[in-house]
């Protein structure tokens, strides 16, 4: 029996060998392939706003589009074509969610890192993962149905569509991010500085506020900047809640209009192929790409430039 | 003389400990914030959608009547994308970590490919949209399709499962690698036979996780043209269609109020779909995490 | 293969108990350098490897010994930053030669690990690992192949019931005994041990050593060990490595009755290292 084993792989090594090698050499090509399609997509997304923006600038003026105050896009005969509606109601939004997911992300980071048993945290984690994948448009139904009714108690003069009750909205939906983003910068804080601390007589209080957020810091701006990013991009909740009036204000009770919004409110519409208006969300779509572009760059350099090395 | 002046630190210590309790309330407040609203969502979303959710509303199409409308054509419409998107992305995701985690030299091309996917993963939703339909919808003519809907919507989860299966490959000790070369297989015979049946639970997990996020995107098809009034089921991939979410989207536009009970209906249908997918990533991690 | 061994019966066949009898060489090392980025981790070695016998490499941590034993099969190139110079011959032919397969040699000469790394799969798939990725897809033959290889690595009575049961349920002594099971199981010429007992407890330890005896019979054995007294016991030759170098290499026996080197002398006694 010695040596039969061997023999028999002896056999087969030709056919082996000679199959293996183009498999061998083939392989590696099908799945650089796979790895060059998302540059391929990112080309893809450049590419084509680029080329669209640029048929749309070719309709309408540069100057125009950032130096006017107006976005009346469907006024058929004299349509105003200024971004700056678009990106105040943009912003607002965002503005408003981070009042609300600003302090309770991060207060809930400080729990969970710096108070929390395991026990509790194993609860409430996971609670929050739920909380994340909730899909947009549900909130956008809260909001609408829940979130606005609640506020039109409170401020009986609220239009049904307005800016603040979004805001909150995509503010709550942004609240996990930057809880659990927060909650690992604050967590890999090492526990001797906790300890050294708290052998000094340091509450757990004075340990999270002045030994571990100084301490977290970088990975708390990077979370807090992602979820900015976030909260721009955010298209379901603003069009369900937010209302269709592009208005340069910051007044937050009143109807606004998001550049996602507009997107989505020109896609369900008519405006044909070849339209300027169709042209048009290319170039609302190139302003917000490179919004949260720089958004998630700015991030990246921070958590990048200033990690903690322990 | 003493330094530290005793009593003050005493009188202090009061007003001290005082404020580490209330805030630790504040902060276990903020905490419980998310839950509450999870608890409010949930409860109305149940309340108002319970009554529409009956046997008719998974046989009927969409109906000016909110009594008559239901939910067929959006839900098998997410299942015929699910369809498209599941081997789509899992594929090329798969293949792109494999690249990068077994094969790639550390260079500056396999830096930009690593830098590109984690830029991927911050573009708006939206973006991806347009992308569909520039490239899939009017460029390769797929028109308004479950096929370019399913492929735009790959391309969107792709950043998720890349790296969700770059971790799980990577988590694959280097010495069952060795141990399978040492036998004198060839690397792609290790990469099949030890390190992908090894990485397989996670990178189911995270699969599952991405492509529920998939299933309740609402713009990026919106963008491509998914049909807000659908009466009949897709046939191929070149069908038309819609998806839950668009129709809950449609329904909750309505001005009447019934209509966005039924929204609520096709709300909890969603969520209860979620809710099985995210089980199954859970059940799945849970079972291999005690074998390895 | 089946020439050799009957011309060996033949030399050997008048005086089997004679201890000066020809052996063949299943390694020539000649010249061997190996540096790690700057750092040289092996100088200019050069010795012979016999074959069925148990070659033991000890010397202190860091002298380079696991990194020989990885050169012996190429394993050591996974390693990036890797470069090497002069010969290794294994039956006369050069391992780094270009057309030399790498695969072809690793089926040749197995490898068991310093820490037991069985696939998380079961008893049975980790045995016929190394025949079906050698294109041997024949059940039966399979079958076979398991029993004998677990039979050969001592280890066939303890799991023959439960051959489909996964291989991490096993102890960590009996998980390196599979691993040297699934060496077995594609009949491997040569088979190098790095320090394959370092994680076992005593017991199971012992059932190694045992085993190594066993095997040498059949097959040529290489082991890398940080324990002297093991060297002593289950080895024919022994090499001790210090700074990369090889300082001496004889006989196991004389090796440790008789150092003739000062260097050799000190780590046995036990002065360092």
């Amino acid at each position: 029996m010695q040596g039969s084993i061997r023999q028999m792989i002896k056999d087969k090594k030709e056919k082996q060998q000679s199959r293996s090698k183009i498999v061998e050499k083939i392989v590696p090509g099908i799945l650089l392939i796979c790895a060059i399609i998302s540059v391929l997509t990112t080309l893809g997304i450049v590419f084509t706003l680029i080329v669209e923006t640029i048929t749309f600038f070719s309709q309408v003026s540069v100057i125009e589009y950032f130096t006017s105050k107006d976005w009346y896009p469907f006024f058929e005969s004299d349509p105003d074509y200024g971004i700056w509606p678009l990106i105040s109601g943009t912003l607002l939004i965002t503005g408003i969610a981070m009042l609300v997911a600003v302090p309770f992300g991060l207060g809930a980071a400080i729990y969970l890192s710096e108070y929390a048993t395991d026990r509790v945290r194993r609860i409430i984690k996971p609670i929050l993962e739920v909380l994340a994948g909730i899909p947009t448009i549900v909130y956008g139904f809260f909001a609408l149905t829940f979130v606005t009714p609640v506020l039109q108690n409170v401020i009986p003069s609220l239009p049904v569509f307005n800016a603040l009750s979004p805001g909150i909205v995509v503010g709550i939906m942004i609240i996990p991010m930057i809880a659990s983003l927060s909650e690992d910068a604050m967590s890999s804080v090492p526990n001797a500085i906790r300890e050294g601390a708290l052998g000094l007589g340091a509450t757990r209080f004075e340990v999270a506020v002045k030994v571990v957020l100084p301490a977290a810091l970088s990975g708390i701006i990077a979370s807090v900047v992602l979820a900015i990013s976030r909260a721009i991009g955010e298209t379901m909740i603003v069009t369900v809640a937010g209302g269709a009036t592009p208005k340069l204000t910051l007044d937050v009770t009143e109807s606004i209009q998001t550049m996602t919004s507009y997107i989505v409110q020109v896609s369900l519409g008519d405006a044909g192929f070849g339209t300027t208006i169709y042209y048009s969300i290319y170039a609302v779509g190139m302003t917000l790409f490179l919004f949260t572009l720089i958004m998630n760059l700015v991030a990246q350099y921070i958590s990048r430039r200033f990690r903690e090395e322990y | 003389m003493q330094l530290v002046d005793q009593a003050k630190v005493k009188s202090r210590m009061q007003t001290r400990l005082k404020q580490n309790k209330v805030l630790k309330g504040v902060f276990f407040g903020t905490t419980i914030f998310a839950l509450v609203v999870l608890v409010i969502l949930l409860y109305r979303i149940l309340t108002q959608g319970i009554g529409y959710l009956d046997l008719q509303f998974f046989q009927n199409f969409a109906s000016r009547f909110p009594e008559k409308a239901g939910i067929k054509a959006a839900f098998f419409g997410s299942l015929w994308l699910m369809a498209v998107i599941a081997p789509v992305s899992l594929i090329i995701g798969v293949g792109t970590a494999i690249y990068l985690e077994e094969y790639a030299k550390k260079n500056r091309f396999t830096t930009f490919i690593q830098i590109n996917i984690s830029n991927l993963a911050g573009v708006p939703s939206i973006v991806f949209g347009l992308l569909g339909l520039t490239v899939f919808v009017r460029m390769l003519e797929m028109g308004r399709s479950v096929l370019a809907g399913g492929l735009t919507m790959s391309l969107l989860i792709l950043p998720i499962i890349v790296v969700a299966a770059q971790e799980a490959v990577r988590s694959v000790p280097k010495e069952l690698r060795e141990a399978s070369y040492a036998m004198g297989a060839t690397k792609w015979q290790t990469i099949k036979k030890v390190v992908l049946p090894a990485a397989i639970p996670g990178i189911l997990t995270g699969g599952i996780l991405a492509l529920s996020r998939a299933i309740g995107e609402t713009a990026p098809l919106l963008m491509i043209g998914a049909l807000t009034f659908v009466a009949y089921l897709p046939e191929n991939l070149l069908s038309g269609f819609t998806v839950m979410p668009i129709q809950i989207f449609n329904w909750t536009s309505r001005p009447q109020t019934e209509f966005h009970d039924v929204a609520a209906a096709g709300i909890i249908v969603l969520l209860a779909m979620l809710l099985i997918m995210n089980s199954i990533a859970v059940l799945i991690r849970n079972k291999f995490s005690k074998r390895l | 293969m089946k020439t050799i061994m009957d011309e060996k019966k033949v030399v050997k066949a008048p005086r089997p108990e004679e201890k000066k009898k020809e052996v063949n060489t299943v390694y020539s090392i000649e010249n061997f350098n190996l540096w790690y980025g700057k750092d040289q981790a092996l100088k200019d070695i050069k010795f012979d490897i016999p074959e069925k016998q148990v070659t033991a490499i000890i010397g202190p941590s860091g002298c380079g010994k696991s990194t020989f034993i990885k050169a012996l099969n190429r394993m050591v190139e996974m390693v990036p930053i890797v470069r090497m110079s002069g010969d290794i011959n294994y039956r006369g032919k050069n391992i780094f030669e270009n057309k030399y397969k790498v695969e072809d040699l690793r089926t040749k000469v197995g490898m068991v690990f310093q820490k037991p790394n069985p696939f998380p799969k079961s008893i049975y798939e980790n045995v016929v690992y190394g025949p079906k990725i050698h294109g041997i897809k024949n059940k039966k033959i399979l079958d076979e192949i398991v029993e004998k290889s677990l039979k050969g690595a001592a280890l066939w009575e303890e799991v023959k019931d439960r051959l489909n049961e996964n291989a991490y349920g096993l102890s960590g002594g009996q998980q390196q005994r599979l691993c040297i099971a699934r060496c077995l199981a594609i009949e491997p010429d040569v088979i190098l041990m790095d320090e394959p007992t370092s994680a076992l407890d005593p017991i199971s330890t012992l059932k190694v050593e045992e085993l190594v005896q066993e095997l040498k019979k059949e097959f040529s054995i290489i082991i890398v060990t940080h324990n002297m007294q093991q060297a002593a016991r289950i080895s024919d030759k022994t090499a001790f490595f210090l700074n990369g170098e090889v300082v001496e290499y004889s006989d196991t026996n004389q090796l440790f009755s008789n150092p003739s080197d000062k260097r050799t002398e000190d780590y046995i006694t036990g002065r360092f290292g």
